[in-house]
């Protein structure tokens, strides 16, 4: 597209259309972001939330700044970071919680390959309906398809009883179902799957079949055309698709909340209960920035590897 | 059909499975007889009568959709906007605050806007609601409106204007029909995404802002108050997501895949 050369009409205009987003995000997005990172460095109050930083004259309604420069150092401080560091135990949770993400992933890989590569290779038609029916579920209600998974691993249900039942034949104690890693793990796939679908789909489309037919011409069997052909070409998607499923289960709360059990917290459990709970505010933030830089680090390999395989074309 | 397609065809009627059963459990249990959810026990529309007789249940559901109504009106406006810019000029900050919402998990979002609302002094409720589920809905609005001007052709504004048509008529008499379909698809998007919406109401609603979602999360969270009126709710719930988006993918195909 060639770029015109703007006038003064075509500057104001450009400002006209592209402010209203723009100070609508910075101030809705962008600036609770940096509060929050601010709130990092600060105290928790004592009723919770944060140390204010200003007070009110109840007599004057004079509003007076406590932070100077002399005084900053009670209202700064590294400690909320040192105390990540110190206690293992948040370093287990997030590492836990990439193991759960990670897992999620691998399995959704595995779910959705076959899938995306069967749709990928039917006719237009069948292909709009059977994409369609992939994104279907994903815009059902969250807290449903969640909801779901309670009904189906609670204690009483059919598949609950048949499981023990099985079970039970070869002499081993019934199993909880709900309430476990298992459960949490099978609604971190559930959800997310799509995610995986979509871009691997759009990918294996895009593969030239001719490769296949000259791969098979030159005695390949169906692994070796798999393996040698399909796989490396659809690596872009691959990664496309690792980054779409990670980087939320990563951040899930509301799934180990309703189908874990006490010892399946994930990092968005521990932040949702700074925040609402113990209401620790800077720890809270402390977390959160955690997991954004966690979040920045899978986002920008992802990214990279992605373009490392498209290199190679 | 030879015996690897076999194999590929029964992997993804197991997916599919998995993707619909669990839905379709969700809803049979929505007429059964029983206050379990358990077993089946006979055909019953109690718990639809039950529903409409909820005075929470019916608070909830008409805070989400005036939250939805109000978040579909003006992420619209705003995300038409920032996909035209975006499309238009090559712009640094916009791209970046439109996209990183949709890309960064909803919890950190959620949890930033609480700091930020009670800084303000804000009370929570509707208001913040509203207020946040804009701001995520925006970057949805503009991917899809951006990708409707892409597949847009541009000589048929020059020839607008070729023509002697001004700037803003070349925009109101052309582009503005021709990426309608993008629009419309957008703004179901963004009133879907926010009667749907979980997480992040969850951090800026406060006492007595109820909505759909958070009384299905209240009630599933605490197994005395459950029933299948949640089956009822949810089944009903997802008729009206399913018509929406049966309507985007109507109006425009490409709208719904994940960028």
């Amino acid at each position: 597209m060639s770029k015109p050369v703007y006038g003064r009409v075509g500057r104001f205009a450009k400002w006209l259309i592209s402010a209203p987003p723009l100070v609508y995000l910075l101030i809705f997005f962008a600036l609770p972001a940096l509060i929050m990172m601010f709130a990092a460095f600060r105290f928790p109050g004592d009723y919770g939330g944060l140390l204010p930083l200003t007070e009110v004259d109840p007599e004057t309604g004079k509003q007076t700044v406590l932070i100077t420069l002399d005084t900053w150092r009670d209202y700064l401080t590294f400690e909320n970071f040192g105390r990540f560091f110190e206690d293992a135990i948040y370093l287990e949770l997030f590492i836990k919680s990439f193991w759960y993400a990670g897992l999620t992933t691998l399995i959704c890989l595995i779910l959705a390959y076959p899938l995306s590569w069967l749709i990928a290779r039917s006719n237009k038609k069948t292909r709009d309906l059977l994409v369609l029916l992939v994104i279907l579920p994903f815009w059902s209600n969250f807290l449903i398809r969640v909801y779901a998974w309670m009904i189906i691993l609670g204690p009483q249900s059919y598949f609950s009883r048949m499981l023990n039942g099985f079970l039970g034949w070869f002499g081993i104690e019934p199993v909880s179902l709900l309430f476990s890693q298992f459960a949490v793990i099978i609604g971190l796939v559930y959800v997310h799957l799509p995610f995986m679908v979509l871009p691997l789909y759009a990918n294996l489309e895009k593969h030239d079949m001719s490769l296949l037919d000259a791969a098979q011409d030159l005695g390949a069997n169906a692994w070796q055309r798999f393996w040698k052909v399909t796989w490396p070409l659809s690596l872009p998607g691959v990664w496309a698709g690792v980054a779409l499923v990670f980087i939320p289960a990563l951040g899930m709360f509301a799934i180990p909340d309703l189908l874990g059990g006490t010892n399946s917290m994930m990092i968005g459990n521990l932040i949702k209960q700074q925040f609402l709970d113990s209401r620790d505010w800077p720890f809270g933030s402390v977390l959160s920035i955690m997991l954004t830089l966690s979040v920045l680090l899978l986002a920008a390999v992802a990214a990279w590897a992605g373009s490392r395989h498209k290199k190679k074309d | 059909m030879n015996k690897v397609s076999r194999w590929v065809w029964g992997a993804a009627i197991g997916v599919y499975a998995f993707l619909y059963l669990p839905l379709a459990i969700v809803v049979l249990f929505s007429f059964n007889d029983s206050n379990l959810n358990a077993e089946w026990v006979g055909f019953t529309l109690k718990w639809y009568v039950m529903l409409f007789n909820d005075e929470v249940m019916l608070e909830a559901a008409l805070n989400t959709l005036g939250i939805g109504l109000v978040t579909c009106v003006v992420a619209t406006v705003l995300g038409t906007l920032a996909g035209y810019a975006m499309y238009k000029w090559r712009l640094r900050l916009l791209p970046v605050l439109v996209l990183t919402p949709i890309a960064i998990p909803e919890i950190l979002m959620g949890v930033s806007l609480l700091i930020f609302f009670v800084m303000l002094n804000m009370t929570l409720g509707l208001v913040s609601i509203t207020l946040s589920h804009i701001a995520f809905c925006i970057g949805f609005v503009a991917i899809v409106v951006r990708s409707r001007l892409q597949g847009m052709d541009e000589s048929l504004v020059e020839a607008a204007r070729d023509l002697g048509a001004s700037p803003a008529m070349a925009f109101r008499k052309i582009t503005l029909p021709l990426i309608m379909p993008g629009i419309i698809a957008g703004a179901l998007m963004a009133f879907t995404l926010s009667i749907d919406d979980f997480v992040i109401s969850f951090f800026t609603a406060g006492v007595g802002s109820n909505t759909l979602p958070l009384e299905i999360y209240s009630r599933v969270k605490v197994p005395m108050k459950l029933n299948p009126e949640v089956n009822a709710v949810s089944t009903l719930l997802m008729m009206l997501t399913l018509s929406l988006i049966l309507i985007v993918s109507r109006v425009a195909p490409n709208a719904l895949r994940a960028e």
